[in-house]
């Protein structure tokens, strides 16, 4: 069964999906999209890495992404700019630097569309492997940091108030979010990750009505965004990674149709990380 | 006061600088089982901060804080960062920080008039609302340190009142010390054993009474006396002045509270004798 490029790709990209769907809640919950953004445009600095030291991608990818989120940390206890500018420094910096080092090292060869938008029909069992694993492990660190997680993620005062560390908490989070881009790189590229953890997830939020019904939501419209993305990414001769997002995003449409009321805007969401 | 052992927290000239400015500084605060610390003073004056301290959300940047090893602590945080994404119910707030029976929840929320609040989502409550249900979280804790800051914040008038006879209550059922953040003076005189007055440093303190006459407090606030007495003749028959007379309601002013007038039991009016000593009631 592995043997066919499209039932690996079927399987990869919905173990991703899967991972992505709760972690995307609590980037949501948090307003951290664009933290996320900063992470996956970091990965490019990963692959460039990963090239130029001949390691296996993934694991570039994700020690560069680890840095980068404990980099982030230090900085914001710092209080030498505002979360979302140093976001946007980060970013772009380390977008820069992986498109400059790509372009110093002549001998490779490399796909920048695929990395920038992903190439999941390429994917091999070891990237499943990995995927699966990765995932694994993900998920089961954040059932365990759960409660933990949700609580400072309503009231990081109350969590630290009533002993619950949630600087620990937030860092375990931030390095989990760095794995699963790490994983997702391949399947949807640099520039469409954030797409996949944040899409399942707002679309999920109409039909929730309890935090953890939310991630179980947002993971399996995740996998269907993934699998009715391959679809027609076959069928109309469409590239995968984009099309996986542009099926989200018609999920989340359809998820705000079906009867239930204009979603109100209340005064909270004016903070929001994203410009 | 009392011995150093049995204090549920204590800082020590304590102060915390952030970005090269000194947020407040040389706090001497402790609160002990049974007692009402209120900390007032104007926007700005360190308040949050202090209280931060005495939780160890911040480490104090000079001084100590310390608080009672395994010291189980309630907090009701001035708001909360509660995102419109996020399907948060009163039940599972309840649940934040700790594991609690359904008739764990309702009873708390009972105990604050939120009872009827148990299915709405978080995100739909008004702030008087709000302050009940967090109070009630805080409480369901069984807490042995409470920390309020300004529990009484988009309260409507009668409520407000509601919610200190409450926080008295909680102090006498519960046995547990407050601290207690507030801006609305008038009352925090009646509900408290001790009053810190801060100004990015300790400008006065002492029994509500000591406070209500210290030039340093009127100096920052004005005189605030008056509001004082409006506040219980509200909803009692008599009020306690600051200086330990006792005003009845038909605007005759005695002594003692015990009388013809009296029809309202008041254990829990501190100022009622001059030393601000709580009767037992």
């Amino acid at each position: 069964m592995l043997d066919d490029f499209f039932t690996r790709a079927l399987i990869a990209g919905i173990g991703v999906a899967l991972v992505a769907g709760p972690l995307g809640c609590f980037i949501i919950w948090r307003r951290m999209a664009y933290f996320g953004d900063t992470l996956s445009h970091a990965a490019l600095l990963g692959v460039a890495l990963s090239l130029l030291l001949n390691v296996n991608t993934t694991l570039a990818v994700g020690a560069v992404s680890i840095l980068l989120a404990v980099v982030l940390m230090a900085l914001r206890r710092s209080d030498t700019l505002s979360s979302d500018a140093l976001l946007g420094l980060l970013s772009h910096s380390a977008l820069a630097l992986g498109l400059v080092c790509l372009a110093f090292m002549t001998w490779v060869r490399v796909d920048l569309l695929g990395l920038l938008f992903g190439d999941i029909l390429a994917v091999t069992p070891l990237d499943i492997a990995m995927i699966y694993g990765g995932g694994a492990l993900v998920l089961t660190v954040l059932v365990v940091i759960w409660r933990r997680l949700f609580a400072a993620t309503v009231s990081p005062d109350l969590a630290a108030g009533e002993g619950l560390k949630p600087e620990q908490t937030e860092l375990i989070f931030m390095l989990l979010t760095a794995i699963v881009i790490a994983i997702s790189l391949k399947i949807i590229g640099a520039l469409l990750i954030t797409a996949l953890l944040i899409i399942p997830a707002a679309a999920a939020r109409r039909l929730s009505a309890s935090p953890e019904q939310m991630a179980f939501i947002a993971a399996l419209t995740g996998a269907a965004a993934v699998v009715g993305g391959l679809y027609s990414s076959l069928t109309y001769d469409t590239p995968s990674g984009p099309s996986i997002v542009v099926a989200a995003m018609a999920l989340f449409v359809v998820s705000l149709v079906p009867g239930v009321q204009i979603v109100r805007r209340v005064r909270s969401s004016t903070k929001g990380d994203r410009p | 006061m009392t011995n150093s052992d049995t204090r549920l927290v204590q800082l020590d000239r304590a102060g915390v600088r952030k970005g090269g400015e000194w947020l407040v500084r040389g706090v001497d605060l402790s609160v002990s089982p049974g007692e009402i610390v209120t900390l007032i003073g104007p926007n700005g004056s360190g308040k949050s901060t202090t209280a931060k301290m005495a939780l160890g959300i911040l480490s104090p940047s000079e001084g100590r804080a310390d608080r009672k090893p395994g010291l189980k602590v309630g907090y009701v945080p001035q708001k909360l960062a509660i995102d419109w994404t996020l399907p948060l119910t009163v039940t599972r707030f309840m649940r934040l920080t700790n594991p609690l029976s359904d008739a764990e929840c309702r009873a708390a929320l009972a105990r604050t008039g939120a009872e009827r609040l148990i299915h709405s989502q978080m995100r739909t409550l008004s702030g008087g609302e709000m302050q009940r249900v967090m109070l009630a979280r805080a409480i369901a804790r069984n807490p042995g340190l409470l920390v309020l800051d300004e529990p009484v914040q988009g309260v409507d008038y009668a409520g407000e009142i509601a919610i200190y006879d409450l926080i008295s209550e909680i102090r006498k059922t519960l046995g547990c010390g407050i601290l207690m953040i507030s801006h609305d003076l008038h009352v925090v005189m009646a509900a408290a054993d001790q009053v810190i007055c801060l100004n990015g440093h300790v400008c006065c303190r002492g029994t509500p009474s000591d406070v209500s006459r210290d030039d340093r407090y009127h100096a920052l606030f004005g005189n605030r006396r008056n509001g004082a007495i409006a506040v219980y003749e509200h909803y009692h028959d008599h009020v306690h002045l600051p200086d330990g007379k006792v005003r009845h309601a038909d605007g005759s002013v005695c002594s003692s509270c015990s009388g013809e007038h009296h029809h309202h039991s008041h254990g829990d009016a501190p100022a009622e004798k001059e030393d601000g000593i709580r009767n037992a009631g």
